[in-house]
């Protein structure tokens, strides 16, 4: 193969002068060595072209140029020193360039060096091949050629070599004719065989290939829709981007402003509910008169009837009957949530007279619930102009004679307290706890008394513990005394160690005389009743044995100052000359355990009780002094129960409560409130001495008797 | 009077502008999901590349072809119009840092 490049011959020195050492030179011998091209001089490029005397040069013959200096021995023997330089002597040294940017010439100051003065093409052959083997046997011919002949032969060899290079370049595989030529040249062993034989391409490749099964193809394919595109369009531009952060903020701005107005409004809101709910009593308390006004219009117009009958109405039988009267029902009051709520006290109102109060608790000691305190009037049946709801049982209850807004309270607990009406406070004003010397049992009984001599406002109290105990309002506190113990009579048992026990009455009841101030009358659970002075805290004054069973109430008479009146659970009420203790002026059997006993206001002679069968019983002793003028059950349910009954002040009705909580009014016909006989020419007479002395007269009637005996 | 007053407007002006630099969405259909992690990117492209905006649609558009898919197109520039066809649910146009428009969508 052929191969570019100096690979195989001998490069001539390179650079000027470089080879060359003396100005004449030497002749070189170059031995060639056999199978090799041996180099071919390219003249031209020679730098010594001087002597260029060669070794094949033989014949001596000295040719010298024209121009050849002669010199003598002495100047050819004189040595020259000369440096070698890399320097092309040949090279311009002076070239010069345009250069455009300074608008002038330029020497260049790098000139090439580089000057070739020989290059060979290369060529190679494989060892091996057969052309390399011919080759070497041609050559193999030239190396049994006596080294002598070489010189000869070298530009025969060199003429032959060339031909030899073309011919390998021209046809690798040379011709018989070619081969024959050189045999008769070479004039060796020929090798004709040789010459036929087909060269084997060392390169040579084996293909083998087989067939394979090919799958065949099947097509298949589907269409689908292809994903739902849409167009947009829009221009971005600085003034756009602008515009749409400017209204983007501007939005902003206006949620949150939405959202503090929502806050505020929120806050509003709640705000308007606190208020609402502050303002709320404010808004009912502002429109409180004129809802007032229409509730009792309302009323008025439902109860009209029963309106105009306790205005009007009198009953025209009581014309034809001789003595006895009738009770007419007028309202019935009752409360929701005092419904299952005995009615366990009813006090009218000094001040307003259509005014009144309930005490509700209860009365089983198996069943005892919360109470209630309510104000009725006779103007609004429907509903209670005041509530006060309390943790125990209401047992009694009184209505300040001076201060109408205060009411006194005694509670089951044995406590007592001082409601006010008029402030918005559902709690009482004064409450007495364990500390403050309440009552252990239940208190039965309070009542106001006069302002003391510092002017505080103070009542009693008496409970089934034995004590009657004062209480002074004194700022926010409700100071104590107790006023008497009610001790049994005999000894005291006496304990196993000595000790004393003293038996205490159980107190129900008591009733302060209207004159004198210090006398009070004490009822109690042994059916005594004690005639007792606030001075003396150690004994009585009195003591009545007055009934079997418990006194439930006890009450001076309106007018006359020596008579009271009691009734008890033994079904009987007894009136009393409080000067005479061994027995009662008057004793009337109702027939059933009386809850509550009242004198009539407007006669000394009238007394009204109720019973447990739930009738209503009018006396007037002056009509009749064994019978009662009026009997009549008033309530709806045969087994419920009357437990208290009050007079109106001023009008001829009274109010009577039951244990189921409902209060009935009722009015007095005119049999039941008659007037003594009006006699034809005279004068009617009025006033406390008629009264009294009516009623003197019919005690004088009742003493008579025992006296007699 | 004037002046004042044209400071302030001016004062307000910069007060805009130092506003608008939050990414504003002006158009898209993408699903929630999508359209966050798309304008998260874009502004974090934007934010990276702040002074060369073909990085920033380069790194926007490798990143969403990584992320939903090849074929994505993107549009970062200060203005530019366009019209161009989309897959629906697969378009957000944005601006961004008060003076960049984004346009990206995917069309195959």
């Amino acid at each position: 193969m052929p191969v570019k490049g100096g690979g195989k011959g001998k490069q001539a020195p390179v650079g000027g002068g470089a080879a060359s050492i003396s100005k004449r030179g030497r002749p070189s011998r170059v031995s060639v060595a056999p199978g090799r091209v041996p180099f071919i001089r390219d003249d031209d490029d020679m730098t010594e072209t001087g002597d260029g005397q060669d070794d094949w040069m033989q014949p001596k013959t000295l040719v010298k140029p024209d121009d050849q200096l002669e010199l003598s021995e002495q100047e050819l023997k004189e040595e020259f020193t000369r440096i070698l330089t890399a320097n092309n002597p040949h090279a311009p040294q002076n070239i010069v360039r345009f250069s455009f940017k300074e608008r002038s010439y330029k020497q260049t100051s790098s000139v090439d060096q580089l000057a070739i003065h020989f290059a060979l093409d290369g060529n190679m052959l494989h060892k091996d091949s057969d052309e390399a083997r011919r080759q070497l046997q041609k050559l193999g011919l030239g190396e049994a050629v006596s080294e002598h002949t070489i010189s000869e032969m070298g530009e025969e060899k060199k003429e032959d070599d060339e031909e030899g290079k073309y011919e390998i370049i021209k046809s690798p595989v040379p011709t018989p004719e070619e081969e024959g030529e050189k045999r008769e040249d070479d004039t060796t062993t020929p090798a004709p065989a040789k010459g036929t034989q087909k060269l084997t391409n060392q390169f040579n490749y084996s293909e083998r290939a087989s067939q394979t099964y090919n799958n065949p193809y099947r097509e298949r394919g589907t269409a689908t829709e292809p994903p739902p595109r849409a167009t947009f369009s829009s221009n971005a531009t600085q003034w756009e981007i602008y515009d749409a952060y400017c209204e983007d903020l501007e939005r902003q701005e206006k949620s949150k402003e939405k959202k503090q107005a929502m806050l505020k409004k929120d806050e509003e809101k709640s705000k308007k509910k606190l208020t609402a709910v502050e303002t709320q009593g404010d808004d009912i308390s502002r429109i409180s008169r004129a809802a007032k006004i229409m509730e009792r219009m309302v009323n008025q117009n439902t109860y009209d009837d029963i309106a105009q009958d306790f205005k009007y109405w009198e009953d025209v039988s009581d014309d034809f009957r001789e003595q006895e009267g009738t009770l007419l029902p007028l309202w019935k009051f009752s409360y929701e949530k005092a419904k299952r709520l005995a009615i366990t006290a009813l006090c009218w109102n000094p001040r307003y007279k259509d005014l009144f109060a309930v005490g509700h608790g209860s009365y089983d000691f198996m069943k005892q619930t919360q109470g209630m305190l309510c104000f009725y009037t006779m103007k609004n049946p429907s509903f209670p102009e005041y509530i006060f709801p309390v943790d125990s049982g209401i047992m009694c209850l009184d209505m300040h004679p001076e201060h109408p807004y205060l009411a006194a309270v005694g509670f089951y607990d044995g406590s007592v307290g001082v409601f006010n009406v008029v402030e918005k406070n559902i709690k009482p004003l004064y409450r007495s706890t364990a500390k403050t010397g309440k009552h252990t049992d239940p208190v039965w009984q309070v009542a106001w008394q006069k302002d003391d001599l510092d002017n505080n406002l103070n009542f009693f109290s008496v409970s089934s513990d034995g004590r009657v105990v004062s209480w002074t309002l004194v700022k926010n506190e409700l100071i104590y005394t107790d006023i008497i113990t009610l001790k049994l009579d005999g000894t005291p048992d006496e304990g196993p160690d000595g000790t004393q026990i003293v038996t205490l009455g159980c107190g129900t009841c008591f009733d302060f005389h209207k004159q004198t101030d210090y006398l009070f009358l004490v009822g109690t659970e042994e059916g005594k009743i004690h005639k007792c002075s606030k001075a003396y805290s150690s004994q009585f004054l009195d003591t009545y044995d007055a009934h079997h069973m418990a006194v439930y109430k006890v009450q001076w008479n309106n007018f006359h100052p020596k008579i009271f009146i009691s009734c008890s659970a033994d079904w009987s009420v007894k009136i009393w000359d409080s000067m005479y203790t061994k027995g009662p002026m008057f004793t009337f059997d109702l027939g059933s355990s009386v809850g509550d006993v009242a004198w009539a206001p407007y006669s000394s002679t009238v007394f009204a009780a109720v019973t447990a069968d739930g009738k209503v019983f009018v006396y007037d002793l002056n009509v009749n002094k064994y019978e009662p003028i009026c009997e009549q059950a008033v309530v709806q349910k045969k087994k419920t129960k009357l437990t208290h009954i009050a007079f109106n002040p001023s009008q001829p009705t009274i109010i009577v409560g039951d244990d189921r909580g409902h209060i009935t009014s009722l009015k007095l016909s005119p049999n039941l409130r008659k007037m003594p006989k009006e006699k034809k020419g005279m004068e009617t007479q009025k006033g406390p001495e008629v009264e009294i002395a009516k009623m003197d007269k019919l005690l004088a009637l009742v003493r008579e008797p025992p006296q007699n005996k | 009077m004037e002046e004042p007053a044209e400071g302030k407007k001016e004062e307000k002006e910069t007060d805009i502008r130092r506003l608008q630099t939050y990414p504003l969405i002006r158009h898209s259909d993408m699903n929630d999901e999508m359209r966050t992690e798309a304008m998260e990117l874009c502004v974090t492209a934007c934010e990276k590349f702040a002074n060369n905006n073909e990085n920033a649609a380069k790194m926007i558009k490798e990143s969403m072809d990584k992320k939903f898919g090849s074929s994505w197109h993107v549009i970062v520039g200060e203005g530019f119009g366009f019209e161009i066809t989309h897959e629906v649910k697969n378009i957000l146009y944005m601006f961004f840092g008060g003076n960049l428009a984004i346009m990206v969508w995917k069309c195959s």
